[in-house]
């Protein structure tokens, strides 16, 4: 009973945490969208605006109030889920962004699964090999992963494997002609197109994926084998394994079985921390593969000086950041039981 | 290497001095890390990058600022080492200079953000209270942006430009400062040593910039050493996105995004400068690597 | 663990074998085109007034009268049949053509003309201020548009005007759209407008499917327009804001067409037999304006003296070859009375005597603001080199379109790099601009005596008198404007050989796709 009320208390508290976290998110963008050097609205009224209709859209964007009531107003249409309108398209951006954060979402999340498919057999292989020359050969792999601009491998990888040896298709999240032919139910391309079961355009909504979400796999491969590698090692230096080897225990069951079982926990923690530094990796990777993600959203609306889309774009990937941490922390603290 | 008097003296058993016993542990952190190849890589890596920056204008054969319109974009040759730009211009000129705007960008970010993180960190531990939660939360804030976003949507509210990348990163990357800083203040808080500091009527501002900053400063300067290459990849990926220096300087990330356009015929304009960020930021990665292996001797 | 590898290892083999294509590239019935449209705000042809959306209305809508592609500087009819004037040049009479249906089936009227044309006036969006010209405001647009019959439409304006200059603005500002259908959308006396700038009302030879603002537009073939069915089924334009992007997808035949390479691009496929590259001059100029509130700058001298720092020939012949004419005259070629002359060439001797005798011996500093966009990062590059040949240190200031465009309109530049593109095809468009407003003012130079010569040449009915008046003018601009006329812009579109037909017309809106085919 303590034990569980204790653990509301905790959940609560974050839950608080949370919330003021948000607010300073919120606070951040809004100052962020006022620094502007040029006036938003000589931006958006044309080159024949007179006077009056430049103050008429300045009443209308609400931008002669004080930036004291701005900030109000802005804050309650947020909580209420109402991002404003870009003014680029004069859409509502909460809906721009729900058509396009599935893109980013498939991204991640196959960068995501490569870097586990191969970043953990990796860190294992290095800790249990330590201080040969595959280990050596794996940290140094890893490093250049953490070294490499990605905006510039995903250029040379165009280069490479669509223009030249032509294996991969190109940018784009499927053909270009084909693009608009999917009715887009869960904005996966892969999953829409299974959906509609052609299977000729699912192959190529996954050959469009292929590059992008390599690249992000092996920025993600890179953080996941290095962390893995760094928690085997303190495992495999504790009593208990050797314990097992004494005892006979076969190397693969300590490794896989003992020893992993211990680092699993920590290692969510790391898997969800790579998850979402991806989402921050495709800022850069949807600009070279004209991927139509949030990234990209984003980036646009910056060159586009759609404050408002910037605003809203930063603040969904502000919380999903902060979600994702959340998640991690109640996670560890019902999986881990040192942790209660 | 060093005479064996001095080396004895660096590994006494017993230290005659606080410095001489900071020295000595110094040194054994050398040894670990010379132990490591990779790390000495990224040691001459780093060398030849401050080298090149201080020779620059020795080592570039042309002018790295202007070209003529007739040397557009040629191939690789005995007279253009790396070939030329869409302005005529040397990329191996350019490529050496930018090595300048390089190491500008990440002092300037390193003078800046450390300072900013040391100071709200050791205050909200120092002070405590709500002080302390509201620097805190305000750090939360500032940690739950992705960093490159933050600095993007910073960059772009002011513009273009060196200083405003500069600002641009550094408003991003003091957060985990503070953090450190403040646990580390929080450690010493209520030690003995500052009680004494406080009896013989030392007042709060004493206390703080006197006794408690120089005790954060090695960890930070670890921890910043060890941001160095993201640093570098966040300057590039706005360079990239062309929010950063103002032309002519030379700014690989932007000489990458110049040639992007050329791409399939001449795949030289933004290969080279690509290579270039590959191999900086990878000196410091593997010089952080050495680093992390002599101080956490666990993960080794 | 290892299981899981091995199964993903085996699965990507397994695709790849079978390859990723999709087995024909583009669809046959559709073109498909990569392009930049990314200032597209608004459907709502009182609304339109950019580049792109301008090319979508003139193949999705039916005006009245437009230009005439194989006559510049002419119109032709369109919805109306035929025009006449009143003997004292105030009402303009129009017969509307028979038997147009607008997508929705019904037939097109005088009433939807009216509607439409009021309609510019009444909801006071950008393009407005074209009709405002000739006194049709707000107030009075009611009184001034007049259905006669069912056929026929009256406009009567406040002053005789040149024909060819009402005509001329009319030729932009007459998209008819279907009244009943936009006012059945109608929400707080918009006039249906908040429907409209998403959807579609209109009689063209193409119709709206779908639009998704920078990403795509599709239009589809009106199978029965009046004018002859369009020869393509669909037509998809993606947008893609990288020309590297645009490049490899027409090279690789993802695409039909790539409608914004680069300089280098061109010339780069030059050689590739696949493709062909339409080009034709547009009434856009490449120029420099400069801020006169400079004291540097308000010299008549130094003005002059940067004329002569710039490499106009270099440029041609490099990096402005296949997308510029060097043009350095405030009209471009192929509007009434534009001059051709090109009086200035790099000379760097002649600029420094100027700007000895400005008291500037050695030179100033002053800023530039530029954006990112190739062709300007290219010629401000170069104007970079060659103005500091004269000591003049020029500090480029970069910013994005948006932001370097909107400190223009505050005239807060020392000099401004980049396009103008006359509103619509008449001498006075850029006469205005350039010598009266927006331009004039943006660079705090508007002299009176330039306002009363512009007036005086919009008005003049003799066509010969009118273009000796435009040149008159051209002539003084270049001895004294605080502008620097670089190039004409040349519009390109890559095209795949078995793509013909696409029109790119001298004005920004005539692209048109309905004679396109594709074999």
């Amino acid at each position: 009973m303590l034990i569980k009320s204790r653990r509301l208390r905790g959940l609560l508290n974050s839950l608080g945490s949370v919330a003021v976290t948000l607010f300073g998110l919120l606070l951040v963008t809004f100052v962020i969208s006022r620094m502007l050097p040029a006036d938003p609205v000589l931006a958006i009224v044309g080159d024949h605006a007179t006077d009056e209709y430049v103050e008429r859209v300045r009443e209308q964007l609400g931008l002669n109030k004080p930036i004291l009531v701005q900030f109000w107003i802005y804050l309650t249409n947020v909580v209420q889920g109402d991002l404003g309108q870009s003014i680029r398209t004069s859409q509502p951006i909460a809906q721009e962004l729900l058509t396009v954060f599935p893109a980013t979402l498939e991204l991640a999340t196959l960068g995501t699964l490569i870097g586990v498919v191969f970043g953990i057999p990796l860190g294992v292989l290095a800790a249990v090999r330590k201080d040969t020359l595959i280990d050596h050969i794996v940290r140094f792999f890893g490093l250049v992963g953490y070294s490499v601009p990605i905006f510039w491998l995903g250029l040379m990888g165009l280069l490479v494997f669509y223009a030249k040896l032509d294996w991969l298709p190109g940018p784009g999240r499927l053909d270009f002609g084909y693009e608009d032919m999917v009715t887009p139910v869960t904005g996966l391309m892969t999953v829409d197109t299974l959906i509609a079961g052609d299977m000729d355009l699912f192959k190529n909504a996954l050959g469009h994926l292929i590059l992008p979400a390599s690249l992000l796999g092996y920025y993600s491969l890179a953080y996941i084998s290095r962390m893995t590698r760094s928690l085997m090692l303190g495992q495999l230096s504790q009593e208990y394994i050797l314990t097992a080897r004494v005892k006979g225990v076969s190397e693969s069951r300590i490794i896989w079985k003992h020893a992993m079982g211990n680092v699993l926990v920590p290692l969510i923690t790391v898997i969800a921390l790579s998850y979402g530094n991806l989402l921050e990796g495709s800022v850069l990777t949807e600009a070279v593969f004209a991927w139509r993600g949030l990234g990209l959203y984003i980036t646009d609306a910056i060159f586009g000086q759609d404050m408002p889309a910037v605003m809203g774009g930063t603040i969904v990937v502000g919380a999903v950041f902060i979600v994702i941490n959340m998640l991690t922390d109640v996670a560890y603290r019902l999986l881990d039981p040192r942790a209660q | 290497m060093i005479s064996a008097p001095f080396r004895n003296w660096l590994l006494s058993d017993t230290p005659d001095s606080r410095f001489q016993a900071r020295m000595g542990r110094f040194y054994l952190g050398w040894l670990t890390f010379a132990k490591n190849p990779l790390a000495l890589l990224g040691l001459i890596i780093l060398v030849l990058l401050i080298v090149m920056a201080i020779f620059a204008p020795w080592i570039s054969p042309h002018n790295p600022l202007s070209g003529e319109l007739e040397d557009r974009l040629l191939p690789p040759s005995g007279k253009f080492f790396l070939g030329t730009d869409e302005n005529g211009r040397d990329i191996f000129s350019r490529i050496v200079f930018g090595a300048r705007t390089t190491l500008y960008i990440i002092g300037l970010v390193a003078v800046t953000a450390a300072p900013i993180g040391l100071l709200i960190g050791t205050t909200a531990g120092y002070v405590g209270g709500w002080v302390e939660t509201a620097l805190m939360r305000i750090t939360d804030a500032f940690l739950a942006f992705p960093k490159l976003i933050l600095a993007l949507a910073f960059a772009a509210a002011l513009g273009p430009g060196l200083e405003n990348a500069v600002l641009a990163i550094a408003i991003t990357s003091w957060p985990p400062y503070a953090r450190i800083a403040r646990a580390e203040t929080l450690t010493v808080r209520n030690s003995d040593y500052l009680a004494a500091a406080r009896m013989t009527g030392a007042g709060p501002f004493r206390i703080l910039f006197g006794h408690i900053m120089p005790m954060c400063v090695p960890s930070l300067i670890v921890r910043v050493s060890l941001d160095m290459a993201g640093i570098i990849l966040i300057a590039a990926g706005l360079g990239f996105l062309g929010l950063g220096v103002a032309p002519p300087q030379p700014e690989w990330g932007s000489m990458v995004a110049e040639g992007r356009s050329q791409i399939l015929e001449q795949w030289w304009v933004c290969t080279y400068p690509g290579i270039a960020i590959c191999i900086v930021s990878l000196g410091f990665n593997l010089i952080g690597d050495g680093l992390r292996d002599v101080l956490d001797p666990r993960g080794k | 663990m290892n299981m899981l590898l091995k199964a993903g290892v085996a699965g990507l083999a397994l695709v790849m074998a079978s390859g990723f294509a999709a087995d024909a590239k583009t669809p046959k019935d559709t073109l498909v085109m990569a392009w930049v449209f990314d200032d597209i705000i608004s459907l709502d042809p009182a609304e339109i007034y950019e580049f792109s959306s301008s090319e979508y209305m003139a193949n999705t809508y039916d005006r009245l009268i437009v230009q005439d592609l194989d006559n510049p500087g002419a119109v032709k009819m369109q919805a109306a049949e035929s025009w006449s004037a009143s003997d004292d040049g105030k009402v303009i009479t129009f017969k509307i053509r028979p038997g147009i249906k607008f997508a929705s089936g019904n037939e097109m009227t005088a009433e939807d003309a009216e509607f439409s044309i009021e309609r510019y006036v009444i909801l006071d969006k950008n393009p407005a201020f074209i009709l405002n010209q000739f006194g049709l405001k707000k107030e009075t647009v009611k009184d001034m548009v007049r259905v006669k019959d069912a056929s026929t439409l009256e406009v009567e304006l406040d002053a005789p005007y040149a024909p060819s200059f009402f005509l001329n603005c009319l030729s932009f500002t007459s998209a008819v759209v279907d009244k009943k259908e936009v006012m059945s959308h109608e929400a707080n006396g918009d006039l249906g407008y908040d429907w409209l700038r998403t959807n579609y009302a209109g009689s063209g030879p193409f119709v709206l499917k779908g639009w998704k603002p920078n990403e795509s537009l599709v239009m589809e073939a009106n199978e029965s327009y009046w004018g002859g069915a369009p020869k393509i089924k669909r037509v998809l334009a993606k947008n893609v804001l990288e020309s590297a992007t645009q490049q490899l997808l027409l090279q690789k035949g993802d695409v039909d067409m790539a409608r914004n390479l680069t300089n280098d691009q061109l010339t780069a496929i030059a050689g590739d037999k696949n493709i062909t590259v339409a080009a034709t001059p547009k009434a856009t100029l490449w120029y420099m304006g400069l801020n006169t509130t400079n004291p540097n700058l308000a010299k008549p001298e130094v003005r002059q003296a940067m004329k002569y720092l710039v490499d106009y020939d270099g440029l041609a012949k490099t990096s402005f070859k296949s997308i510029g004419i060097k043009h350095q005259t405030f009209l471009p070629e192929g509007q009434l009375g534009a001059d051709n002359e090109t009086p200035f060439t790099l000379n760097v001797e002649k600029a420094k005597e100027l700007l000895a005798q400005a008291g500037l011996p050695d030179g100033f500093n002053i800023t530039m603001d530029t954006t990112n966009k190739t062709e300007t990062r290219l010629l401000s590059a170069s104007i970079q080199n060659t103005m500091a040949k004269a000591g003049i240190n020029v500090i480029i200031k970069l910013a994005d379109n948006k932001t370097t465009l909107t400190k223009y309109r505050a005239s807060q530049h020392d000099i401004y790099i980049g396009q103008w593109g006359s509103d619509y095809q008449d001498p006075h468009s850029n006469a205005e601009g350039y010598l009266m407003a927006p331009l004039a003012k943006r660079n705090v130079w508007q002299l009176p005596e330039n306002e009363t010569a512009v007036l005086a040449a919009r008005d003049e009915k003799d066509n010969t008198k009118r273009a000796a008046m435009y040149m008159d003018l051209q002539k003084k601009a270049l001895e004294t404007s605080p502008y620097i006329i670089m190039f004409q812009q040349i519009e390109t579109a890559a095209i795949l050989n078995n793509v013909k037909g696409f029109v790119i017309g001298p004005t920004f809106d005539l692209n048109l796709y309905a004679n396109v085919t594709k074999e």
